[in-house]
C-alpha cells in the first residue's frame, strides 16, 4: 500500500516534469519558427480576426459594467470623505493598473483561449496536423505560431479597450447618472494618471498576460490526447490553469510595479 | 541510377515503450504497382506507413525510399522527401476551415512559386482526375465521406509525388464509393506512374486491384503474394482473413482466464 503510494508519487512527479520540459521545448520551437508569422503576416492577420475581433463583443461589454460598477461603488466611498469628484482618478487607476489588463485576460482565456485549445486538438485528433507534416509544412510554423502572435497582439489591445469602456461607463454612472461634476472626473484623472507608471505598466501586464495565456492555450491543443474527452479535457485545463497564472503573475508583477508608487 | 524498388523496408522492429508492434519486418514496393499491407486492425499496418513517411523512426532495420534512409535524415532532408510523397488519411484529414479548392491548393501555395493562375488550372485538373471538379467551392463539411477521401486524394496528388500512401481508404464507404475509390487507386498509379501503397483490411476491394499483397500479423510479415495467390492460399492465416471467419488463427476470444474461474463456478465447466 505505501509502496503503491510512494510509486504513484514518483510516477505523477515525473510526468509533471516531462511536461514541464515538452512545454519549454514546445515553447522554444514556436519562437524559433516564428519567422512565417511575421514574412506572411497574412496569416496571423487572419488569426487576429479570431482571436482579437471576435472577442471584441464579451470584452467591451464587460469593461462598460466594470467600470459603471466602479462608478457606484467609488461614489458610496469617495462622498464618505467628500471626495467624489475624485472618481475619475478611481475609476481610471483601476482599470488601467489592475482591472483592465486582470480582467480582459479572464476572459480571453475564456473566450479565445478555450476557442485556441479545441481548435489545436480537433486538428490533432482529426489528424489535419499530421497531414500537414506529411505534406512538408511544419504545423508549429504554419499554424501555431500565427495564433501565437495573433494572441500576444491582441491581448494588449483588448485591455486597452476594456479600460476605455470601463472608463466611460464610470463616466456614465459618476457623472450622467449620479452628477459629478465632468470638469473634476476629467481633469482630476488627467493629472494624475501617469503614462509611464501607470499605463505602460498596465500594457506591460497585459502583454505578459497574452504570452502566457495563449502559450498555455496552444501546448494544451497541442499536446491533447487526440480524443473528445482529451479535447474537452485540454480545453478545460486551458481556462482553469491560464486564469491561475494571469492571477499569480499579477501579483509578482505589481509587487515589481506599483511598490515605490504613493 | 533510379532503383527498381522504390520502398524497402529491412528487418524493421518498432515499440510504443514497452509494447512492441513490428518485428522484424521486410517488404519492398517496386516502381508504379499498387501494394496493399493488410492485417487484422491494430496489427502495425499504419504504424508502418507512419515509418516510411518518417514520423516516427525504426527501433532497429532501415526504411528506406527512393534509395535514402528515412530514418537518419535530417528535418530538411524529410521534409525534401515528403515533398515526392503524398498520403491519404483514413477519413481524409481535410482541413476544415478552408474550402475544398483550397486544400487542393494547399500544398501548391505552400511548396512552389507559381501564380494563382496555374494553381487554379492545376487544382481544377487534380479534382477533374478524382470527379469533383464541380465541388472545388464547398467546405470539408459540406461533403460525404467518399467525397472527402476523393478530395483528400486530389490533394495527395496535387505535386505529382513518386509515391502515395493510403490509411484504410475503404473503411465506412458505400458500395459506390468503395469501388469508386479502387479504380482511382488503380487509375491514378498507371496514368500518373505512382507507387501507391495501400494499408487496408477490406480484402475483397483490394484484391481486384493490386499487383501484390503483404500480411502482417502480430508484428510479422505472415504470408504474401499475388492477388490470385493470396486468393488460393491455404495458410490458415489468409485463410481466415480473405473469407472473414469468426475463428482461427486470430481468435475470436481475447486472452483471458479460464471461463468457469472467471464466474466462481468452483471447478465446473462451462
Amino acid at each position: 500500500m505505501l509502496r503503491q503510494s510512494i510509486e504513484n508519487l514518483g510516477s505523477r512527479t515525473i510526468q509533471g516534469v516531462w511536461r514541464i520540459g515538452f512545454a519549454t521545448r514546445f515553447f522554444l520551437a514556436v519562437l524559433l519558427h516564428s519567422g512565417t508569422a511575421f514574412r506572411r503576416f497574412g496569416l496571423t492577420i487572419r488569426e487576429l480576426y479570431f482571436t482579437g475581433v471576435l472577442s471584441l463583443i464579451i470584452i467591451l461589454v464587460s469593461g462598460l459594467f466594470v467600470g459603471m460598477v466602479l462608478g457606484l461603488q467609488g461614489y458610496e466611498t469617495l462622498q464618505t470623505y467628500g471626495a467624489e469628484e475624485s472618481l475619475g482618478i478611481l475609476v481610471a487607476l483601476s482599470l488601467v493598473r489592475e482591472l483592465g489588463p486582470v480582467v480582459a485576460a479572464l476572459l480571453f482565456a475564456s473566450r479565445a483561449g478555450s476557442a485556441i485549445t479545441a481548435e489545436i486538438g480537433l486538428m490533432k485528433a482529426t489528424e489535419q496536423l499530421s497531414a500537414m507534416e506529411m505534406m512538408a509544412v511544419d504545423p508549429i510554423a504554419r499554424v501555431v505560431a500565427p495564433r501565437f502572435w495573433a494572441g500576444v497582439i491582441s491581448m494588449p489591445l483588448l485591455a486597452a479597450l476594456f479600460s476605455a469602456m470601463g472608463i466611460f461607463g464610470g463616466y456614465l454612472v459618476g457623472v450622467q447618472l449620479i452628477g459629478v461634476d465632468e470638469g473634476a472626473f476629467w481633469s482630476q484623472m488627467k493629472s494624475a494618471v501617469d503614462f509611464e507608471e501607470d499605463i505602460l505598466n498596465g500594457v506591460i501586464k497585459s502583454v505578459v498576460f497574452g504570452v502566457a495565456i495563449t502559450a498555455i492555450a496552444l501546448f494544451e491543443g497541442y499536446d491533447a490526447p487526440p480524443t473528445a474527452e482529451g479535447v474537452s479535457g485540454a480545453t478545460t485545463r486551458t481556462v482553469v490553469t491560464s486564469s491561475l497564472v494571469v492571477l499569480a503573475l499579477d501579483f509578482v508583477l505589481t509587487a515589481f510595479m506599483f511598490r515605490g508608487i504613493s | 541510377m533510379q532503383h527498381d524498388n522504390l520502398v524497402e523496408i529491412e528487418d524493421v522492429a518498432f515499440g510504443y515503450g514497452a509494447r512492441p508492434v513490428l518485428k522484424g519486418i521486410n517488404l519492398t514496393a517496386r516502381r508504379g504497382q499498387v501494394i496493399a499491407i493488410m492485417g487484422s486492425s491494430g496489427c502495425g499496418k499504419t504504424t508502418l506507413l507512419r515509418l516510411i513517411g518518417g514520423q516516427i523512426k525504426p527501433g532497429q532495420g532501415k526504411v528506406r525510399v527512393a534509395g535514402e534512409s528515412v530514418g537518419e535524415l535530417d528535418t530538411a532532408g524529410l521534409y525534401r522527401l515528403r515533398r515526392k510523397m503524398g498520403m491519404l488519411f483514413q477519413f481524409g484529414a481535410l482541413f476544415t476551415d478552408i474550402s475544398v479548392f483550397d486544400n487542393v491548393a494547399f500544398q501548391l501555395r505552400e511548396h512552389t512559386e507559381l501564380p494563382e493562375d496555374a494553381i487554379r488550372d492545376l487544382v481544377l485538373m487534380k479534382l477533374h482526375a478524382v470527379g469533383l471538379r464541380g465541388a472545388a467551392h464547398l467546405m470539408p463539411s459540406e461533403l460525404s465521406g467518399g467525397m472527402a477521401r476523393r478530395v483528400a486524394l486530389a490533394r495527395a496528388i496535387a505535386l505529382d509525388p513518386m509515391l502515395v500512401m493510403y490509411d484504410e481508404p475503404f473503411a465506412g464507404l458505400d458500395p459506390i464509393s468503395l469501388g469508386v475509390t479502387g479504380n482511382l487507386i488503380r487509375r491514378l498509379t498507371d496514368t500518373l506512374g505512382l507507387t501507391s501503397l495501400v494499408v487496408t483490411h477490406d480484402v475483397q476491394e483490394s484484391l481486384k486491384i493490386v499487383d501484390y499483397v503483404y500480411f502482417v500479423s502480430e508484428g510479422v510479415i505472415v504470408a504474401e503474394g499475388t492477388a490470385t495467390e493470396i486468393r488460393n492460399s491455404d495458410l490458415p492465416y489468409v485463410h481466415q482473413f480473405v473469407h472473414g471467419e469468426a475463428d482461427g488463427p486470430v481468435p475470436f476470444h481475447y486472452p483471458a482466464p479460464p471461463y468457469a474461474d472467471d464466474l466462481r463456478l468452483g471447478g465446473q465447466g462451462a
